[in-house]
């Protein structure tokens, strides 16, 4: 589906993420405790767990948006959370659960904010940040719509366009919460080709994922969290188990190689 | 995109021609009407003595006044309703232009304003920022526009109702007369003297609404995907609060509270620039500018018997602007 994604590969580099030890509290509540992990280029991580395990809060936490109470978050051995906003986002992109855009911009504008870390001003993009964009709205098939608004678009539509503007940062890291969230099966699909694209292309990428089906298609590796900790990290092969699915979900399934199904609750 | 860019750049050349256009008509309009070239003359210095009194003293300074208020109101709602992600933002609605105004009455009431000529500016300035402080803090714990203007509203009362007690208590009719028109909002009687008092505050305003203008674009995500795509939200928030504070302080230090100008010239400004905070930021300055001057001229034109508060007159045509506005949103951005 996703042939035609040709972003330049030039700026990436091998050393990725690196995550050791984070704790994350909120008003005297720990969140999230003791959390390692790493992400490096070619990998695409997905991050599984029930609603309130501690996802949101960890990728904040490792994208530095949320600071620690003790270990710490690199990229390239440096802090996240006290490195400069701009130069982070021009390694890692970070897309959180949408919310409704203030405005009805048109779909160019929104796809060029990606290029913000790169001092991109809008109606007047420069030559790297307008290809970058053009590259993007292709990569995600959007030149038919760049000059539409987005207060008109399908929720499908809406996730493309944010995909796009991940990619149009061109940064060797990218970390997505929930990006197929109340996506019908179709676009579910056509946004994780999309990411694997990016992966393929040299890129590096944690998405978290509800869809243990899904997660077990695509990633190669799956990080499992449970109140607060990460409880399993490892390729679906070893990792997706009918006793994890219980463990971490409450319910009970059947794996087949990587063919997932749920039965029901335990 | 060619057009997208082209558009706004020639749509602020055409709003500034007009903004000359109507400074000058200011200055050839009034209770005796001059041709043309005699005001051409008096602004060149080479008119009689009363044309130039009349023009270079009396007209000018105060149609420069009324540009001044609305251009920094318009750059201040502008850049608010970025912040806020809300058209409904403003610092009338927000109730920093009532703060600043009680602050500044105050200053009148104390005296103050006869032992430096700065203690009026300085009040209304610390007012405003003290409210639009108040106000972004609001915004921190809240994601909720309509929590915002609650408290904007909030705070417009209050700051109302200690005006009236200020009023109540004001010692003599002539205090009496100042507090109200302060109130109401006014640019009569304006002098050089007065715009040269608020130019430092209003230009600094400016220059950090300015260099918060391309952080506007990236909140149109929202604040966490703003931060996700690198902006610095706490450098952001801290030059949007103090650049508007002082840009509606040094406005209401001219002319006492004038509203809603910040919300009806970023509202017909915004469809112009593809929906982009930071590229309304200029047009709204100078169609705000643009529509008190012309609010100005009406006020000055209109036979009453006792002259129009122009704060009166664009309350008239903005509430009911923004009443509007606010019916036309759905509830889905709150």
């Amino acid at each position: 589906m996703m042939e035609g994604r040709s972003t330049s590969t030039a700026n990436r580099d091998a050393s990725g993420l690196a995550v050791s030890g984070l704790r994350l509290m909120a008003r005297g509540a720990t969140l999230v405790e003791a959390a390692s992990f790493g992400l490096r280029a070619g990998e695409l991580i997905a991050l599984l767990g029930p609603n309130g395990a501690g996802k949101t809060t960890l990728l904040r936490g490792a994208v530095g948006l949320a600071r620690p109470a003790a270990g710490w978050a690199r990229i390239e051995g440096e802090d996240t959370a006290t490195m400069a906003p701009s130069r982070r986002a021009r390694r890692l992109a970070y897309l959180p659960q949408t919310r409704p855009l203030a405005w009805p911009s048109p779909v160019r504008d929104l796809v060029a904010l990606g290029r913000f870390a790169h001092g991109a001003v809008l109606g007047r993009l420069r030559g790297a940040d307008r290809a970058a964009v053009e590259r993007a709205l292709a990569a995600c098939d959007l030149l038919q719509l760049a000059g539409r608004s987005t207060a008109t678009l399908s929720g499908g539509e809406l996730a493309r366009v944010h995909c796009a503007r991940a990619f149009a940062a061109e940064a060797p890291l990218l970390i997505a919460d929930e990006p197929v969230a109340e996506l019908d099966p179709y676009h579910q699909f056509r946004v994780m080709e999309l990411i694997r694209a990016f992966v393929a292309d040299g890129g590096g990428a944690l998405v978290v994922l509800h869809d243990v089906a899904l997660a077990s298609r695509y990633a190669s590796r799956l990080i499992w969290m449970k109140g607060g900790r990460i409880v399993a990290d490892g390729p679906p092969t070893t990792t997706l188990t009918a006793a994890r699915l219980a463990d971490i979900y409450g319910v009970r399934g059947r794996i087949d190689g990587n063919r997932v199904e749920i039965e029901g609750p335990i | 995109m060619k057009a997208s860019a082209a558009r706004p750049l020639a749509g602020s050349a055409a709003l500034a021609l007009a903004c000359l256009a109507a400074l000058f008509a200011a200055c050839l309009l009034g209770s005796t009407p001059m041709e043309a070239e005699r005001v051409l003359a008096a602004l060149l210095g080479q008119g009689s003595a009363g044309d130039q009194l009349v023009v270079t003293h009396i007209r000018l300074p105060r149609a420069l006044s009324a540009f001044a208020v609305g251009a920094a109101l318009g750059a201040s709602g502008a850049a608010l309703q970025g912040l806020l992600r809300n058209p409904l933002a403003e610092p009338g609605v927000l109730g920093v232009s009532a703060t600043a105004s009680l602050a500044a009455t105050a200053a009148l009431y104390y005296g103050y304003a006869a032992t430096s000529a700065w203690a009026v500016p300085t009040a209304a300035i610390a007012g405003a920022l003290a409210a639009t402080a108040l106000i972004a803090l609001a915004a921190l714990r809240t994601a909720s526009a309509v929590t915002l203007i609650l408290i904007g509203v909030g705070l417009s009362s209050f700051a109302g109702a200690t005006m009236n007690l200020l009023m109540n208590l004001a010692p003599n009719p002539f205090s009496l007369a100042d507090m109200i028109n302060w109130m109401l909002g006014s640019v009569a009687n304006r002098s050089f003297l007065d715009l040269a008092f608020a130019a430092p505050f209003l230009i600094a305003g400016f220059g950090l609404l300015l260099a918060a203008k391309r952080g506007l674009s990236a909140l149109t995500l929202g604040e966490e995907a703003a931060s996700g795509a690198g902006l610095n939200l706490r450098r952001q928030r801290l030059l949007v609060v103090l650049g508007a504070g002082l840009a509606t302080g040094a406005a209401v230090s001219i002319a006492g509270v004038i509203g809603f100008v910040g919300i009806v010239a970023p509202h017909i400004v915004r469809p112009m620039v593809d929906h982009d905070p930071a590229r309304s930021l200029l047009p709204s300055a100078l169609l705000g500018g643009l529509i008190l001057v012309l609010a100005d001229i009406g006020v000055r034109l209109v036979p009453t018997a006792s002259e129009l508060k122009l704060g009166v007159v664009a309350a008239l045509i903005g509430a009911p602007a923004f009443i509007w506005i606010a019916m036309q949103r759905r509830s889905v951005h709150d």
